[in-house]
């Protein structure tokens, strides 16, 4: 529906478009961007959601790992503790805002390396073909064959469990994603001329690849790096929660629930909290996906 | 066809070579020293290595891979540490479990899913559409395990059973290990009943992110179905919607919808991880989360392995159920 929307708004810019291209076409793409109303809520609540995981740590009510020694049930919301508190006392509400800067930090450094790797690989089977491209693609099914919770699963036990080797194995089980959507866009972009007049004057293959056609291909990387960033807080979640996230006393939301699981009827709001937070960060960056595809992307 | 599936199995060999070679690689070469977590801290170093040359873990590396590729061809996917028996045993009794909730769970995605994707599409822009579409984006946004606590809290008056697969003392023994199926056959409908209100909670669980999946699948092929030409045809002639619907475009929609379910029965195996652990499902999921946790690796490998060969099969039994739905498609051609 915003698609025959957006048709109209291009057609109206056009003579903007005329005057400065470069400009008005980031201008256009706002444009329809703002007419989606649940992508912009996207938009604004994953910028929120970065502020507090940047800035959260000077806002917290109490410190996130401060215990008391004579409770051993967790407390129910209270004015002083709007979340209540865990088992031992710690402030479920600046555990959460803590917790927020571990999942994004990892959800969007995972992806960072997935799609460094995933760029690479897939630019070079794209652009070569030939064997290596079989070679790296046989890889990638592979890869792909092995269901990627339990190669995160794997990484972990024998890498162990600090935050660089969490965000390189849920990067490592993504890698496939970024490969073959780049290859995809590489194959069907370098039979243009431009690629052409680019190899005539006589650039490098790695100018070609970089400068002369990522810049043609983003937007459908911009979409698919919005979405794995959702899924890749789900895994550290997920992970967490099978006790093989980030390790302790730091607060992490997946964590935060399996400590929890045993007030699963006792004191839910251990359980609720943190469930919430992993949910709305998840729900906003797959807004701001969708939206940004409908933007960018309108062919998929 | 014969021919057909024939082919793809041996193009399945490379590929189980490849997962084993990667599994191999993460479990023997990342990982230094499993005597350290087997044996506990206090264990001499002569201990140690005693018990890693018992293992075969003292051997040079392409050894130990020749070794484990000979033994995987025979079927010995290695010993757990724990418990000492084979794996393939250990995988092998749990399997019952897993599959029965997996295909519980694919069962009701694909219906519910399915009927949400067909109504969303032909109320285009109702509230049913839109209520469609705020169900399938908190399918996909909320994480299973959540889901599942929320559940088990909603629940835990003992309503619906919120743990394992059947009570105690109605467990059968022998028979298949699908006690669904066990109970059909021996003709004990207390023990279905049973069997079936422990399977509510982990296959709605389970389900949840599959279905919201096909729903917008559907959803959008039924729409893209619904622009075509013949479709206008249909309408034109007079038929009355509910035929065109059902008999024209959903027959062609649902193509694509069916790969979706194929690649979902996949995940679910995957996604078996968590909800068993939640539910304490006593399947493959949670085995290997166990054998996570109390760093089997052997168990670990094996499951693995043993998962990946099975994800691969499904996927190539999707692969045919696709090549006999769609007569597009040709036998023999290897589609990218």
């Amino acid at each position: 529906m915003s698609s025959e929307v957006s048709k109209e708004n291009n057609a109206s810019l056009e003579q903007v478009n005329l005057i400065d291209k470069q400009d008005s076409r980031f201008g256009d793409m706002w444009y329809s961007f703002k007419k989606n109303k649940i992508a912009v809520v996207g938009l604004v609540i994953a910028i929120f959601l970065i502020f507090v995981a940047i800035f959260g740590k000077f806002f917290t009510p109490f410190d996130p790992n401060l215990t008391e020694q004579d409770i051993l049930n967790p407390r129910p919301p209270s004015q002083e503790h709007w979340f209540g508190t865990d088992e031992q006392g710690r402030d479920i509400f600046s555990r959460i805002i803590n917790g927020a800067s571990v999942s994004i930090f990892v959800g969007v450094a995972s992806v960072g390396f997935s799609l460094l790797l995933g760029m690479v690989l897939g630019a070079i089977a794209g652009y070569y073909g030939g064997k290596i491209d079989t070679i790296i693609m046989r890889f990638i099914d592979i890869i792909l064959a092995i269901p990627s919770i339990l190669l995160a699963m794997c990484l972990i036990l024998t890498l162990g469990a600090g935050v660089g080797k969490i965000i390189m194995a849920i990067g490592f089980i993504s890698i496939p994603q970024y490969a073959r959507i780049i290859r995809g866009s590489i194959l069907s972009e370098k039979e243009n001329d431009y690629v052409e007049a680019a190899r005539i004057v006589g650039c490098s293959d790695f100018s070609i690849i970089f400068k002369t056609i990522l810049p043609n291909i983003v937007s459908g990387i911009i979409v698919r790096a919005a979405l794995g960033i959702s899924s890749a807080v789900l895994e550290v979640a997920a992970l967490g929660y099978l006790g093989l996230g980030i390790k302790p006393p730091q607060a992490e939301w997946g964590t935060m629930l399996s400590e929890s699981r045993k007030f699963v009827i006792q004191a839910p709001h251990t359980l609720l909290f943190p469930g919430l937070a992993i949910t709305l960060t998840v729900l906003a960056f797959n807004l701001l996906g969708d939206g940004l595809r409908d933007v960018l992307d309108p062919k998929s | 066809m014969i021919n057909y599936i024939f082919k793809r199995l041996i193009l399945l060999i490379p590929v189980v070579l490849g997962v084993a070679t990667i599994v191999f690689l993460i479990m023997r070469v990342f990982l230094t020293d499993p005597s350290q977590s087997v044996l506990g801290k206090y264990a001499t170093p002569e201990q140690r290595i005693e018990w890693r040359r018992d293992q075969g873990l003292e051997e040079p590396l392409h050894i130990q891979y020749f070794v484990f590729l000979k033994d995987l061809v025979s079927g010995n996917f290695g010993k757990s540490y724990k418990t000492n028996l084979p794996i393939s045993k250990e995988v092998f009794l749990r399997f019952p479990a897993t599959a029965e909730l997996a295909i519980s769970a694919i069962i009701l995605a694909s219906l519910v899913g399915v009927t949400i994707g067909v109504i969303s599409a032909v109320k285009k822009n109702s509230i049913f559409d839109n209520i469609g579409s705020v169900f399938s984006l908190m399918g996909v946004s909320i994480p299973v395990f959540w889901l599942g606590i929320l559940l088990v809290m909603a629940f835990c008056n003992g309503f619906i059973p919120t743990g394992d697969r059947i009570d105690m003392l109605l467990k059968p023994t022998g028979g298949t290990g699908f006690y669904l199926l066990d109970a059909l056959i021996l003709g004990r409908f207390n023990l279905f009943l049973d069997a079936f209100r422990h399977l509510i909670l982990p296959s709605c669980t389970l389900a949840m992110h599959s279905t919201a999946v096909i729903a917008r699948m559907t959803r959008s092929s039924v729409l893209e179905t619904l622009d075509q030409d013949y479709i206008r045809t249909a309408r034109a002639k007079g038929l009355p919607e509910r035929k065109v619907i059902i008999f024209h475009a959903l027959r062609n929609a649902l193509i694509p919808v069916i790969t979706v379910i194929g690649l979902q029965f996949g995940s679910l195996l995957a996604g078996a991880v968590l909800t068993e652990t939640i539910f304490s499902w006593p399947g493959i999921g949670k085995y290997t989360v166990e054998s996570v946790q109390s760093s089997d690796f052997p168990a670990v490998q094996g499951v693995v392995l043993v998962v990946a060969i099975i994800f691969i099969l499904v996927n190539l039994f999707v692969d045919v159920i696709y090549a006999l739905l769609d007569p597009k498609i040709k036998f023999g051609k290897r589609s990218e």
